[in-house]
């Protein structure tokens, strides 16, 4: 059995909401106030330990966990759940209001790609700068110079400032440093959320190897993907409590499942809490059958439909939906926009939109599938959606004969499985072959 | 004889060395007034190494003039001194022909200065270091302090020109000098931690910074010999640390005709306890750095 490496019990972090940055002024002002607002507390009769429930939030709550040595844990939650504080607690940056917890063990934390980078310096002075910042040693980073050169490929570029360098670059240079950080704890939170998707791609691998190399990582994402394929554990938080621990494919498909009992539509009845941005506003999606049912299993050879539904808010808009769709293995398999012309390259009036991609049968593999929504606006271009895994269906492979498989019952590999079209033409007999 | 025990072959383990407590870390909320945890704070020497080296090759990669600026600042304040104190009021100075006096004094001054102009904020300057990435935080201050170092060091050069242009040979009293060069240092980075805490919760005290050197520049004998006060006030004077470091520059390097032992005295007792408090409440504030940067 592993020893335990962090044994967390109770943490809970409070913020008072009106923790801004006072000036002197407001401060004291706020002192010579204070006993007429105690007196009125006394007034209204509230205990003098409580504070008002508006001004005091609990971003984390009565957190108890285990996590041994070699294990990749997963932390996740919908925004807001505590994931980030709780990373951020362990990671030393902010202190807990109650709780405790015991870490056995050197600490790295990548709470975002680039920490401490300067613009006016170097890409090879970056790599120093950043490493330290990160905590490796000078020997160790002058050790690991060339590896990490030759990770993100910039040599010819190390002597430009990385004021030059494109968002690609400079993120790949970035975790070019990251990934050779060797802590025996290594906590990374959605930075994945960054780069391409090859990039992506990079990230995935490297932290598999880390984890193979037998250290302990916690890692906090939304994209449930890469939490299937890299975390053997998973702990879901639900604002500011851990609500339940374990085998990673269950908790993800707890964490998929919401309130809704089914990992196949997510719905925002209150518009203020719908995912979107000034003028568009996602409402419901979700994966459904030509009958209009939410599935969440299907025959591998049945179609599914994508329905998005979202409110724009002002006219005027022109609108590009879109969506991913990720495999169990991390793998994204396609991208798809919206290619309906009712609306493409028109401004649209504000109202309510049903927008339905229609999947067919015969192309997924068998194993769950993730959606990642995603609404832009066009010209100028601005997100307005993005969320990751909002909903999953599990598509299952009948083993019947009508499917790509055809006649063969072992295992079939590939991203997709799409059932072909083939044409055969045959010439019998007697045709020479060849004199001996 | 059987055998009870079957050696069954693990998975493969990482060989960790024992560690046991000695990595152990327990978090914790922290009451009271933490511990300065100095030795933390040695093992981040590369690091405090780092941000210095970064904090100078920015400024002389961003500015035009660069190493230059380092100059210019003491040599036109002398300049300006020279004419309006030294020429027409005619301000005394201790034996010493008055250019050299006021420069002597402006190049520990322009060190502590910019030392605490910068260390006030470099809290807020470095927000995404302290929201992202864990250290202990006295670093920041300590490298921003140390940046400085280099500008000091040019301006010790001219100085040193000055001195020799005059044709005034330092005596052997010269030997001092590194410890009043390293009295600035302390009072600089003293003060520089109270108001880097503080700033952090309240962003007035960037504002203040520029116009407390300015008044404190004139309660310093930087333009004036301190001399010019009677006996027990000459040595309270001393409580201003500052009035100990330049006093002591002057005397050291060119020979100011008054000893002022009692001065370096009480300056060097004040300038300490600034630098211990200013620890001490720098490590209490620390841990609500990150929640309110």
């Amino acid at each position: 059995m592993n020893d335990v490496v962090i044994r967390a019990e109770g943490l809970g972090k409070k913020y008072n909401l009106g923790m801004r940055k006072k000036s002197f002024r407001e401060s004291m002002v706020d002192l010579a106030s204070a006993p007429v607002q105690r007196a009125r507390r006394l007034l209204t009769r509230q205990s003098a330990g409580e504070e008002d429930d508006d001004s005091i939030m609990w971003a984390l709550r009565d957190a108890s966990f285990e996590i041994r040595q070699g294990e990749v844990v997963g932390l996740i939650g919908r925004n807001g759940a505590g994931k980030s504080t709780l990373l951020k607690i362990l990671s030393r940056i902010t202190e807990p209001t109650c709780g405790w917890a015991d870490i056995d063990g050197r600490i790295g934390s990548l709470l975002e790609v680039g920490t401490g980078f300067h613009p006016e310096l170097s890409g090879r002075e970056n790599i120093f700068l950043n490493g330290a910042i990160l905590g490796m040693p000078k020997a160790e980073i002058v050790r690991k110079f060339d590896e990490i050169v030759d990770f993100c490929q910039l040599e010819k570029f190390l002597d430009t400032p990385v004021k030059h360098y494109s968002s690609g670059m400079y993120v790949r240079l970035a975790f070019a440093v990251a990934a050779h950080l060797e802590p025996e704890i290594l906590m990374v939170d959605e930075v994945l959320a960054v780069g391409d998707a090859r990039f992506q791609k990079k990230c995935l691998n490297k932290m598999e190897d880390i984890s193979h190399s037998g250290r302990t990582v916690i890692f906090v994402s939304h994209n449930m993907s890469a939490v299937t394929r890299i975390c053997q554990r998973a702990i879901l938080l639900e604002e500011g409590r851990v609500v339940a621990s374990g085998e990673s494919h269950d908790i993800v498909s707890a964490y998929l499942r919401g309130g809704a009992g089914t990992t196949g539509v997510r719905e925002w009845p209150d518009i203020s809490r719908a995912p979107g941005g000034k003028f568009c506003r996602l409402r419901k999606i979700r994966a459904r059958d030509r009958e209009g049912r939410t599935v969440d299993t299907m025959d591998i050879r049945s179609g599914v439909g994508i329905e998005m539904e979202f409110d724009l808010l002002l006219p005027g808009y022109h609108l590009l939906p879109h969506f991913y769709l990720w495999n169990e293995e991390g793998v994204q398999i396609l991208g798809a926009n919206d290619l309906d012309p009712t609306w493409r390259g028109r401004r649209r009036p504000a109202g309510r939109y049903v927008t339905t991609s229609w999947i067919p049968g015969n192309f997924f593999a068998a194993g769950t599938i993730f959606v990642d929504v995603a609404i832009i606006a066009i010209d100028p271009i601005e997100t307005q959606v993005h969320e990751q895994s909002v909903v999953a269906f599990q598509v299952i492979d009948s083993m019947e004969a009508d499917t790509s498989r055809g006649d063969w019952a072992g295992q079939v590999t590939g991203v997709v499985r799409p059932a072909f079209e083939w044409t055969t033409n045959y010439t019998p007999a007697g045709i020479e072959v060849g004199k001996a | 004889m059987e055998v009870e025990e079957v050696l069954r072959p693990g998975p493969a383990r990482v060989d960790r060395p024992a560690q046991g407590a000695l990595n152990r870390i327990r978090i914790q909320p922290s009451t009271g007034w933490g511990s300065l945890n100095l030795g933390e704070l040695w093992a981040h020497r590369e690091l405090v190494y780092f941000l210095t080296w970064r904090d100078v090759k920015v400024r002389y990669k961003q500015t035009a003039l660069g190493a230059i600026w380092a100059i210019i600042q003491p040599i036109m304040t002398m300049a300006v001194f020279a004419l309006f104190f030294g020429r027409l009021a005619k301000v005394p100075s201790d034996g010493v022909p008055y250019p050299l006096f006021a420069f002597t004094a402006l190049v520990p001054w322009m060190f502590f200065s910019n030392g605490l102009t910068q260390a006030s904020n470099s809290l807020v300057h470095n927000a995404n270091l302290l929201t992202k990435v864990y250290f202990p935080r006295l670093a920041i201050p300590i490298s921003t302090v140390m940046a400085g170092a280099l500008d000091f060091v040019l301006s010790f050069v001219v100085l040193v020109a000055f001195v020799a242009y005059y044709g005034i040979t330092p005596t052997a009293n010269v030997v001092w000098l590194p410890l009043f060069a390293l009295l600035a240092l302390v009072t600089s980075l003293g003060v520089g931690l109270w108001a880097a805490a503080i700033n952090v919760q309240f962003r007035d005290v960037r504002y203040t910074i520029p116009f407390l050197t300015q008044f404190w520049m004139f309660g310093t004998p930087v333009a004036y010999p301190s001399s010019l006060l009677p006996e027990p006030w000459r040595t309270v004077f001393g409580i201003n640390p500052m009035v100990g470091v330049v006093e002591g520059f002057r005397w050291s390097l060119v020979g100011a005709k008054t000893a002022p032992g009692p001065i370096i005295a009480l300056s060097s007792l004040v300038a300490v306890a600034l630098l211990v408090s200013g620890a001490y409440y720098f490590r209490r504030m620390e841990r609500t750095f990150a929640d309110i940067v």
